[in-house]
């Protein structure tokens, strides 16, 4: 696993070699992550790699076989989860339902026995902040499902925890709220100026709002890093395939790059040992159309996608099982059964390691 | 998150209660001695006992031919009775009526049902007790497979329908064949609680004609005998055994 | 599909709006005759008279309501709502605990904690009863237990007591108490205990803030399965009280078929009845308000 940028400041949120296993089903392989204060930070990953564990973990409803979470310092582990300093929105939000939208977000400030006339005023601020101060005595159940995230928001923001962890939080909207709201989370997390870890399998969601990306599999942290160097720079190639789209290409690393069975070598820098199995990464945006007899690997064109701005051409190559994918940023780049020539832009396409051979 | 031992404690205080007085009736039936407060050793005399008791035979013959009267007549009605509802109802107030009879009291129901058999000049007996059971096991039959029913899928009757069956044929072919576990469950149901009901039976019979139930609480009345303990034991058994059946096949706790 | 005639349409439409009768039809029947006639007659039956012979004359009076005035039967179905009332709590103060560890067990033991449950209400009732006369009578297995641990030296008269009776019906109508306390707990979303915890409620205060008012609903629901029928039997009163615990139950009993009295067992019977009413009206009035909350002010749109 690699972790890049570090962190420049003591981090708020320490996740220190956390193991979690239940019988021979390890959930949790050795984690290790730092997150800063007032990050906006993201688990990434398929369902069953891990992340909601790691998210209910530091909640303090799943109780790890080993490890520490270290918080400002202190170890949570040590705490039962109602005297935990971080607060949850939960995917079905859980709003409690014979109470109304202000019982409900009152409720954490009674928990920690706050005067009333404070409550009072920081319930009504935090209604105020999320725009639904008018709703202030329905029940959820009158509410609708925008409605209800912002209540749940409000809930967790109003104790103001040092860290908010949010669990799936969009994937109930339906589109067009979604990214209203992604807009609305990032704005939030500025305003309020809090640390946000969300938990998500959404990859375009965790892009678009995190600050940085943790990509779990399989219990493991396959890579740390910024929107940008998940894509531009993907360390494994699990992460290669789950972000954005991209062409991949099996074959053996060699001195200054990578050998591919009926291609040829392709000249990239890499620090795999030679002669073991690699994996070149090549974005469709880095997939240059020629013609036919400029260059050595070239195709058939089995399928075109105008999608408004760009199309997205497919080229079948013999000898490749799959199709090549090619992003231009025009129309017409090519026409069905038109016999093309294809080149990469090696500067920024990456070589990494292949695990299933 | 730390696994409440403790709050299983009320668990077990409950079973305790609840089976503790079951487990000495079981247990003291196999008693070499009248007495029922001291153990004097094994016997299985009184089980055979039972069998000689003629107060009892009568009592459990006349039973079993309500319980099966009754079982065959609950599960019919009140099967027809949910289709009727689920299909041509829009629920609601029929089907509050149709199983409000497992909820009204006992003794409520039995009152009425022997003021209505008198108004009508009807000599009660043993038919009087069956419509009697009737008309409250069917409650329960009714209940349960309106469960079921609530749980089928449609498209089945639909494409039944779609494939050219009548609407007979679809019902006996596609629809029964799918409520069969829930009938058998009612049932069951049906049998086991005209086996041991008491109250209706004790208004709504003649006294020539007495259930099983009734017969016992002739004898309780007038003290405890092994041979109770016996005869209670086996119809513990059957009924335990009737009730296991029952949730193997609707798996009724699981609606709860 | 071509265009039918007019007729055969209409037919077809008759044809459907009555096709549910063979299915109602019995049941109906029977429900109206067997359930619905018998409650009228009861009803009627208390505003006449009984005749010489035994029997009812059907003039009309209020002279049954009038003698429900007398002391001894208000005391009757005063001890009977005491008795129900105490009942009730006893078995909510051990059904409730009880349900709410069935609930928090793993899947697979549920069904089977619950059947366990279940079970003895299955078997035969007057066995039941039965058994506690072996369990509390002097010579018992109760007083045995206790003096042969040395806990008492003289045996405890258990037996003949009202505590009996009440003991006799708690073990008769626990289960229902405790099915539908546990229908209605297992239905609450696991995620809101979480997410109470989340927000600093320590477990007690998760019980009593979320747990319980949400559960409201099934405890009243249990209470008046309870109840009720705990007033109306009349058999263990009489096995275990000895007669000297005498309910309505008992004494509906012995108007029909002992004393022969019908229209004022029928009086009494409907007492039974409007108790029953005014339990279930108060249950739903009070499910509604717990689950829907008090009625909202109409709110001023200031949009």
């Amino acid at each position: 696993m690699t972790t890049t940028p570090e962190l420049s400041s003591t981090p708020l949120l320490e996740i220190k070699d956390v193991h979690h296993s239940y019988g021979s089903v390890v959930a949790l392989d050795n984690i290790s992550i730092s997150i800063a204060d007032n990050e906006f930070f993201a688990l990434l990953g398929p369902s069953g790699c891990g992340k909601t564990t790691l998210l209910r973990s530091i909640a303090g409803f799943e109780t790890p076989s080993s490890g520490s979470i270290l918080l400002d310092g202190v170890d949570l582990t040590t705490l039962p989860a109602h005297k935990r300093p971080v607060n949850m929105m939960f995917q079905s939000y859980a709003l409690f339902p014979h109470m109304s939208v202000e019982k409900n977000v009152a409720y954490g400030l009674e928990s920690e026995g706050v005067d009333k006339s404070e409550i009072r005023r920081r319930v009504g601020e935090i209604l105020e902040i999320v725009g639904l101060a008018a709703f202030a005595h329905r029940r959820p159940a009158k509410l609708s499902g925008g409605q209800r995230q912002r209540v749940a928001l409000a809930r967790a923001i109003v104790k103001r925890p040092r860290l908010l962890l949010l669990d799936e939080p969009l994937s109930a909207l339906d589109r067009k709220v979604r990214a209203e709201m992604q807009l609305e989370l990032k704005r939030m997390q500025h305003e309020v100026g809090m640390t946000f870890v969300v938990v998500t399998h959404d990859q375009e969601e965790a892009m678009s709002m995190a600050d940085r990306i943790a990509v779990l599999n399989n219990g493991a942290v396959e890579q740390l890093d910024t929107p940008l160097g998940l894509y531009s720079r993907p360390a494994t190639r699990f992460v290669a395939s789950f972000i954005g789209s991209a062409n991949l290409f099996d074959g053996i690393a060699v001195a200054g790059g990578i050998d591919i069975p009926h291609l040829g070598m392709f000249a990239v820098a890499h620090t795999l040992d030679l002669g073991s199995p690699a994996t070149l990464v090549v974005r469709p945006e880095d997939v240059l159309l020629v013609g036919p007899s400029e260059t050595i690997l070239s195709g058939l064109v089995v399928d075109t996608f105008f999608l408004g701005g760009s199309s997205t051409v497919s080229i079948e190559v013999p000898s490749l099982a799959r199709p090549i994918h090619c992003t231009v940023h025009a129309a017409n780049v090519a026409a069905f059964g038109e016999r093309v020539g294809l080149t990469f832009d090696l500067a920024r396409c990456v070589v990494v390691e292949n695990p299933l051979n | 998150m730390r696994k409440s031992g403790f709050g299983r404690v009320p668990l077990w205080l409950t079973y305790a209660f609840l089976y503790v007085p079951i487990l000495i009736v079981v247990i003291m039936s196999f008693n070499s001695s009248k007495n029922l407060f001291v153990w004097r050793g094994f016997t299985l005399d009184w089980y055979p006992a039972v069998f000689a008791d003629n107060a009892i035979m009568v009592g459990l013959q006349n039973t079993l031919i309500v319980a099966t009267s009754v079982t065959v007549l609950a599960t019919a009605i009140g099967t027809l009775m949910a289709v009727g509802i689920h299909r041509y109802t829009r629920g609601g107030l029929i089907r509050a009526f149709a199983i409000a009879p497992a909820l009204l009291p006992d003794l409520l129901m039995a009152v009425g049902l022997l003021s209505l058999f008198s108004l009508l000049s009807m000599t009660l007996g043993l038919y009087s007790v069956v419509i009697a059971h009737t008309t409250f096991a069917m409650a329960f039959v009714t209940a349960i497979v309106l469960a079921r029913l609530a749980n089928l899928d449609p498209s089945l009757e639909e494409a039944s329908r779609d494939l050219g069956a009548t609407a007979a044929r679809t019902f006996w072919r596609v629809t029964l064949p799918q409520l069969a576990p829930g009938m058998v469950a009612g049932a069951l149901l049906s049998f086991t609680l005209s086996l041991d009901e008491f109250v209706i039976a004790f208004f709504t019979t003649a006294p020539t004609t007495p259930t099983l139930p009734i017969a016992i609480y002739s004898m309780v009345r007038f003290g405890v005998t092994p041979e109770i303990n016996a005869l209670a034991t086996m119809l513990l058994f059957v009924s335990v055994l009737t009730v296991i059946g029952a949730q193997r096949l609707t798996r009724i706790t699981d609606s709860l | 599909m071509a265009r039918q005639p007019a007729s055969s349409i209409a037919r077809k439409r008759a044809v459907q709006k009555w096709a549910g009768v063979p299915f109602l039809a019995p049941g109906s029947f029977m429900l109206i005759v067997f359930v619905l006639a018998p409650l009228i007659l009861i009803l009627g039956y208390s505003f006449f008279q009984r005749g010489r012979f035994g029997g009812v004359v059907f003039t009309f009076s209020f002279d049954n309501f009038a003698r429900l005035i007398d002391p001894l039967y208000v005391n009757v179905i005063m001890t009977s709502i005491g008795m129900g009332f105490v009942v009730t709590l006893l078995a909510l103060a051990l059904g409730y605990p009880t349900a709410l560890a069935i609930v928090r067990l793993p899947p697979k033991w549920r069904t089977i904690a619950l059947v366990a449950v279940l079970l003895p209400f299955w078997t035969n009732f007057l066995v039941r009863t039965y058994a506690w006369i072996l369990l509390l009578n002097n010579a018992g297995w109760i007083n045995q237990a206790l003096q042969g641990l040395g806990i008492i030296h003289d045996p405890l008269t258990m037996l003949y007591t009202p505590q009996a009776v009440a003991i006799g019906l708690l073990y008769m109508y626990l289960p229902l108490m405790i099915l539908p306390l546990y229908s209605s707990l297992a239905s609450q979303d696991a995620q809101l205990v979480e997410a109470a915890t989340n927000l600093g409620a320590s477990p007690w205060r998760v019980f009593r803030t979320v747990t319980f008012p949400m559960s409201i609903p099934g405890v009243l629901t249990g209470c008046v399965f309870v109840f009720v029928p705990a007033m109306s039997n009349f058999v263990i009163p009489e096995l275990l009280g000895g007669g000297k615990t005498v309910l309505i139950g008992n004494l509906i009993r012995d108007q029909f078929l002992k004393a022969r009295d019908w229209p004022f067992g029928a009086a009494l019977a409907l007492v039974l009845t409007v108790l029953l009413i005014a339990l279930l009206v108060a249950q739903q009035w009070a499910s509604r308000r717990v689950t829907e909350g008090p009625k909202e002010k109409k709110v001023t749109s200031r949009a």
